[in-house]
């Protein structure tokens, strides 16, 4: 039976129907033609979309000038990563699309790699080239030998159009170069990764700890804004860096530790909260594995013992402590996010992980909740081939716990080495710019060399595309549809991308280029619709909406399953793990031949005369990728290196100056870098920010700007339980005579 | 150790890293209005004086670079506008708190005046010009006839015009080097100096330049203690001006200001001035040629210091 | 009606944001800008404080831009908001010495350009693009007149201060602290 309120809804909707047709008949009756009027609407609408500037991916409008051309992005306020709240870099995506020095047309290589030499194509007869080389290479190293490393929304149909031709060989440098020892830590404490958006309840905690996490200088839209909703609620903030970040302005309590000692903190946070019977008895009780084994195993570890290691006041140690204990469970130890630092990461993290465990904060309001993701239909597609071998046949013994593929190891497999049988022949690489990105720029190259086929997709000449045999210039996010956003949150939500302009220039979408290779490939039934947007019509259908419908309200929420974001009062909990428990002794690990717990392990420090090189983000920009876009640069356009003032007095470095640096093993930045001396930082270390130095000229904007900090990172402590690429173990060194060297600025 | 910085990466062209909105064509026009002011209010002064043969020089030679340096100082000041297109806005109000506007109108009226007292004396050149046209004769009777209110009306726009180029500057507090009362008079003292030391150059009557290196000398002694009384009040200002006054004792300006201004512009030729009275005969050329650099160089520098005096970062 | 901002140093994280969503909103020129965010740093290692603010024209109630400007290009509107009619701007360049905040710069086109606060939103009954699009939400506008508006409740709740009161321009955007 309807009720009042429903009869009501009804009626108001019959009255809007019967006025949309109204408009309808004065719109057919004023003149216009048909043409007139879909540019009008063009004109007057605007469209959804999902950001690509960074992995977080808020939802947004995108609206357009009186002349049709793309103006601003406006975030989505339905959407629970940005609350209608786009970061810098979201709102400065336009200058993506309105970039100059855009990837204009299909290029295929001339000449030797690295030369330059390119010559434009068409896009049959690069699809041709690329297909032609492919069906050479299966045949004769077999299909695995193709490998796609990707970091962009397009990675998604090239990965379909892999595993149709039997290559299981995906990696993503988000993993071993970035969060990946996180992944792996969470999942063998909790039996779950943290994923991305992590499920950190930041507006509802009570404190919040940061341990090298530099929140708000990494715009992570919505922890950024829980951080700031957290600090209107009066919660505590401790954030361990040895600089004095954003976030630890925003802190009551800064430990400025010496760098590569937070294992040593963690542990002895643990033992005070053990040995002070601070942890959350029952939850510990109850959830979890191994208690008792880590008491003992902490035991040593006091704050006394952690001062002569962290430098850090052994009170401040028992009053954070405390401070943590009495939040709980409304606390979060911050995982962080690129965690790739000393090589033994992934226990690091299990510490972080121990320490939220014990603090009951897993499950619970304030802490971490449950997500839930949105189970989308996959357009129908046969079943993909068995591979019949893998990457990891190369490395016997060697990252047991890493659950995906590894950029860094495809990159090492890929160098001709006696030892390996399968060398990788061809790589496909989407919107990630390798030499940025892996560390130690040397091997990668070698890799390179190595290849027969390298094809690049991106939407900016960076680095990489110097390096390719075929550029892809793909259009920009604001130009195409692309899958539809599932990310895990508190409540299940799809986003829509949709194209807010005709793709410029002669660029196309990914999706396309993937399929029109499958086409030619022979795997054209992975891809049974020809456009994305009967795709999206299809699988949004499934679930009980359609296209037009996204296209209006750009996201969609769903009530989730069960209400179960946070623990019940004594609920039963089945964690994923061995023991069906939280394990604070790790039963995975240990079968892996580890520390089934983790242990402190001194690092190598800097020698006389350098310095750490520490790197991070600044808010305005995503890695190396935005370095050339007019917004972006406009508000940051080179980075400098950070210098306490006793560093720069000893030095005779004043701010403004340029200087080279050069690392412990001689190399030397490719281009001078400005000098900021600032008490931000620590006499021990010098900081700079991730992602200038780019050496291609094609960037005219950001070419020569800064120093990069992936050049200067020659020596990789990789982690032996995932395979992490550890990148803090690099020391520079100042030059100050630049002996008549241009300074480009 | 403090450390402000602005972090968005503003570079906000004329603007950052310090302000630059007024470039070289700024302090010319300042000068040339100064040294037109100063030029015309010993003209007007001596006429009403009834000096007039007494000091042709003064009263109907020299006058005649007064349209010259207005008419070169306006087009320096549109030069430097940068939205010329609509100059005549200027034109279209009066905003007696904008020294900008009532100065606008003040060179309208003083240019015009300063035309029609060269038309007056152009025969001092051209003993037989001939207007050709009644209209132009009618209107040469007619001034001649009014000459004394004229010169009335020059005298005192004169004065206004040279309070005008140093209130223009003051007026800003935003800029504490100009933000300071003292630099009306100053302003006026170094026009009229300026206006002095021309008319010793250009009269041939040894009497005349004695009386114009007197009044140049009192002016520029005039100038010494305005100077000075600015640094004073500076000093004992708040810490912008104090800041302010740095630029000028240790700062980047210290050399040009001290060098150029005082020590070449005011007290060499005021030395060579007091020479002068004394009997031992010194080239007119050189304190007249050094107090008119003195006086466009100190407008290049206040007007270049004072806009990089400032408030905040 | 008297519109004012507040800015929270305490949550701004000095991202810019504010910097770039005025860009695309008002259709800023690349290279210039009309909001800006500044970092103080005080003290020596370890003992540090930061204050991050985003920063912008003061629409002052005693604004010496409009009193110098010869034109009346530069003008007040109802709610106190200081405007220039780039159509009655000769470029002088007065007004942008006239600022002690540096917060007017010339607009390649020749006229001078300055923060509207958004004035085309606020009439709408939206908040400035600044406002609407921080993710720290570290901003607040409104009317001062109104008690019940965000910035008067937030001025009454917090500790605030402007920035050089004593060049007596009785700047509007206030600096939580």
């Amino acid at each position: 039976m309807a009720t009042r309120r429903q009869f009501i809804r009804i009626s108001a909707m019959g009255a809007g129907a019967v006025m949309a047709g109204a408009a309808g008949i004065r719109l057919l009756g004023s003149g216009l033609t048909d043409g007139q009027k879909a540019t009008l609407a063009a004109l007057t609408g605007r469209t959804p979309t999902y950001c690509e500037v960074c992995f977080w991916k808020c939802a947004g409008w995108v609206y357009r000038d009186e002349k049709g051309s793309i103006k601003k992005i406006i975030g989505n306020s339905e959407d629970q990563n940005c609350n209608g709240r786009f970061c810098p870099r979201g709102t400065g995506g336009v200058g993506m699309y309105h970039d100059e020095d855009r990837l204009r047309k299909p290029l295929i290589r001339t000449d030797d790699r690295g030369t330059q030499s390119f010559r434009e194509a068409t896009w049959e007869e690069a699809f041709d080239y690329i297909a032609e080389k492919i069906k050479v290479i299966s045949a004769e190293h077999g299909p695995e030998c193709i490998a796609l490393f990707t970091h962009g929304s397009g990675g998604k149909y090239f990965s379909t159009l892999l595993r149709a031709l039997g290559s299981p060989h995906i990696a993503a440098p988000s993993y071993a170069q970035c969060r990946g020892p996180r992944e792996v830590a969470f999942q063998a404490t909790f039996g779950e990764a943290l994923d991305s958006p992590e499920p950190l309840d930041i507006r509802d905690t009570k404190c919040l700890v940061l341990i090298g996490s530099h929140l708000g200088e990494n715009m992570h839209n919505g922890q950024v804004q829980e951080m700031s909703d957290a600090i209107d609620k009066g919660a505590t903030i401790i954030t361990v860096d040895p600089r004095f970040s954003t976030a630890a302005g925003k802190s009551k309590y800064w430990l400025p530790i010496k760098p590569a000692t937070d294992l040593a903190l963690l542990l002895a946070w643990i033992n005070v909260i053990i040995s002070e019977e601070l942890y959350d008895k029952p939850y510990v009780e109850k959830y979890t594995y191994g208690f008792e084994y880590l008491k003992e195993h902490v035991k040593n570890m006091t704050p006394e013992w952690a001062y002569g290691i962290t430098t850090i006041d052994p009170t401040v140690i028992r009053e954070t402590a405390r401070e943590m204990a009495n939040a709980a469970p409304a606390v979060i130890v911050h995982p962080g996010r690129h965690v790739t630092w000393y090589g033994d990461d992934t226990q690091r993290l299990r510490a972080v992980a121990i320490l939220n465990a014990l603090l009951g904060s897993w499950g619970r309001r304030g802490g971490f909740f449950r997500t839930e993701t949105f189970a989308l239909p996959e357009p129908p597609h046969p079943a993909y081939p068995t591979p019949k071998r893998t990457w990891r046949t190369e490395f016997p013994d060697l990252y047991k716990l890493a659950d995906t593929v590894l950029a860094n190891g495809v990159c090492d497999a890929t160098v001709p080495d006696p030892s390996r049988n399968c060398k990788f022949q061809a790589w496909i690489v989407n919107g990630t710019n390798l030499m940025e990105t892996l560390p130690n720029q040397e091997n990668t190259l070698k890799a390179i060399q190595a290849l027969q086929l390298l094809v690049v997709v991106d939407t900016m000449p960076m680095e990489i595309t110097g390096w390719a045999d075929v550029v892809l210039p793909e259009c920009t996010y604001l130009e195409r549809y692309d899958d539809l956003r599932v990310g895990p949150h508190r409540k299940p939500q799809i986003a829509l991308r949709s194209p807010a302009a005709e793709p410029s220039y002669d660029t196309k979408p990914a999706f396309y280029m993937a399929r029109e290779l499958a086409k030619r490939l022979g795997v054209i039934e992975y891809f049974p619709f020809e456009k994305m947007e009967d795709q999206l019509d299809w699988q949004l259908k499934q679930v009980g909406s359609s296209l037009d419908e996204m296209k209006k309200i750009g996201v969609k929420t769903f009530d989730r399953t069960a209400d179960d974001l946070y623990f019940y009062p004594d609920e039963n909990v089945e964690f994923y793990t061995a023991t069906g428990k939280i394990e604070l002794y790790s039963t995975a690990l240990e079968g892996a031949g580890f520390d089934p717990m983790p242990k402190y392990t001194a690092h190598e420090e800097p020698p006389a005369g350098f310095y750490r090189l520490n790197y991070g983000r600044a808010p305005m920009h995503t890695f190396s990728r935005t370095s050339n876009n007019p917004n972006l640069t406009d508000l940051m356009d080179e980075n400098s290196v950070w210098v306490n003032p006793r560093v720069a007095k000893e030095w005779g470095l004043s701010t403004g100056q340029y200087v080279h640096l050069v690392n412990q093993d001689g190399k030397r930045s490719e281009f001078p870098i400005k000098v900021r001396v600032t008490e931000r930082i620590r006499w021990d270390s010098v900081y700079m920010v991730h992602g200038f130095g780019h050496q291609e000229k094609k960037l005219r904007r950001c070419y020569g700007k800064g120093a990069s900090d992936t050049n200067l990172i020659t020596k990789v402590l990789v982690d032996p339980l995932m395979g992490g690429t550890g990148m803090r173990g690099n020391f520079v060194t100042f030059v100050t005579d630049l002996a008549g060297e241009e300074v480009v600025s | 150790m403090n450390e402000e910085l602005i972090i968005s990466g503003r570079e906000n062209l004329m603007v950052d890293p310090q302000l630059h909105i007024w470039h070289w064509p700024i302090p010319l026009y300042l000068f040339l209005g100064g040294l037109a002011a100063g030029v015309l209010f010993f003209a007007a002064l001596y006429y009403l004086l009834g000096k007039e043969e007494q000091y042709r020089a003064a009263v109907r030679r020299v006058p005649f670079i007064a349209p010259v340096a207005l008419v070169l100082g306006l087009a320096a000041l549109f030069y430097d506008l940068n939205h010329k297109a609509f100059f005549w806005q200027l034109y279209t109000t009066i905003r007696i708190q904008s020294p900008m506007s009532w100065g606008a109108w003040t060179l309208l009226v003083i240019t015009t005046a300063s035309f029609i007292w060269c038309a007056l004396h152009i025969r001092e050149f051209f003993p037989r010009w001939d207007w050709k046209y009644k209209w132009l004769k009618d209107i040469e009777v007619f001034f001649n006839k009014n000459k004394k209110p004229l010169a009335w009306v020059i005298l005192i726009f004169a004065i206004i015009t040279g309070v005008y180029t140093g209130i223009l500057l003051s007026a800003f507090n935003a800029r504490p080097l100009w933000n300071t009362s003292v630099l009306g008079p100053l302003f006026l003292a170094s026009g009229l100096s300026a206006g002095a030391a021309s008319i010793v150059l250009a009269s041939k009557n040894r009497e005349e330049r004695l009386l114009f290196t007197k009044i140049d000398l009192i002016i520029l002694g005039t100038e010494l203690f305005l100077i000075v009384h600015m640094f004073m009040g500076f000093l004992a200002s708040t810490q912008v001006q104090q800041e302010a006054a740095q630029l000028f004792l240790g700062g980047p300006y210290t050399m040009v200001f001290w060098i150029f201004v005082v020590v070449l512009g005011i007290i060499i030729p005021g030395v060579l001035d007091l020479m002068e009275l004394w009997g031992k005969h010194i080239p007119a050329l050189i304190p007249g040629v050094l107090v008119l650099m003195g006086s466009f160089a100190f407008r290049f520098v206040f007007v270049f210091a004072g806009q990089v005096s400032r408030w905040l970062y | 009606m008297r519109y004012a901002m507040a800015v929270d140093t305490k949550k701004c994280v000095g991202c810019s944001d504010c910097v770039v969503a005025c860009q695309t909103e008002n259709n800023v020129p690349i290279g210039f800008c009309r909001d800006w965010v500044v970092e103080v740093t005080d003290g020596t290692y370890p003992q540090l404080e930061i204050e991050l603010r985003s920063e912008r024209c003061n629409h002052c109630a005693n604004a010496p831009c409009v009193r110098c400007c010869p034109t009346g290009a530069s003008h007040i509107v109802e709610g106190g908001i200081v405007l220039v009619k780039p159509n009655k701007c000769i470029g002088c360049g007065a007004c942008i010495a006239s600022c002690p905040y540096d917060a007017r710069y010339p607009h390649p086109k020749g006229y001078v350009d300055k923060c509207t606060f958004c004035i085309h939103r606020v009439k709408e009954g939206m908040k400035p693009a600044c406002v609407a699009v921080c993710p720290t939400k570290c901003m607040y506008f409104g009317d001062l007149d109104d008690p019940n508006s965000e910035v008067s409740v937030i001025l009454k709740k917090r500790k605030s201060k402007t920035l050089i009161p004593e060049a007596g321009t009785q700047p509007q955007l206030y600096f939580l602290i």
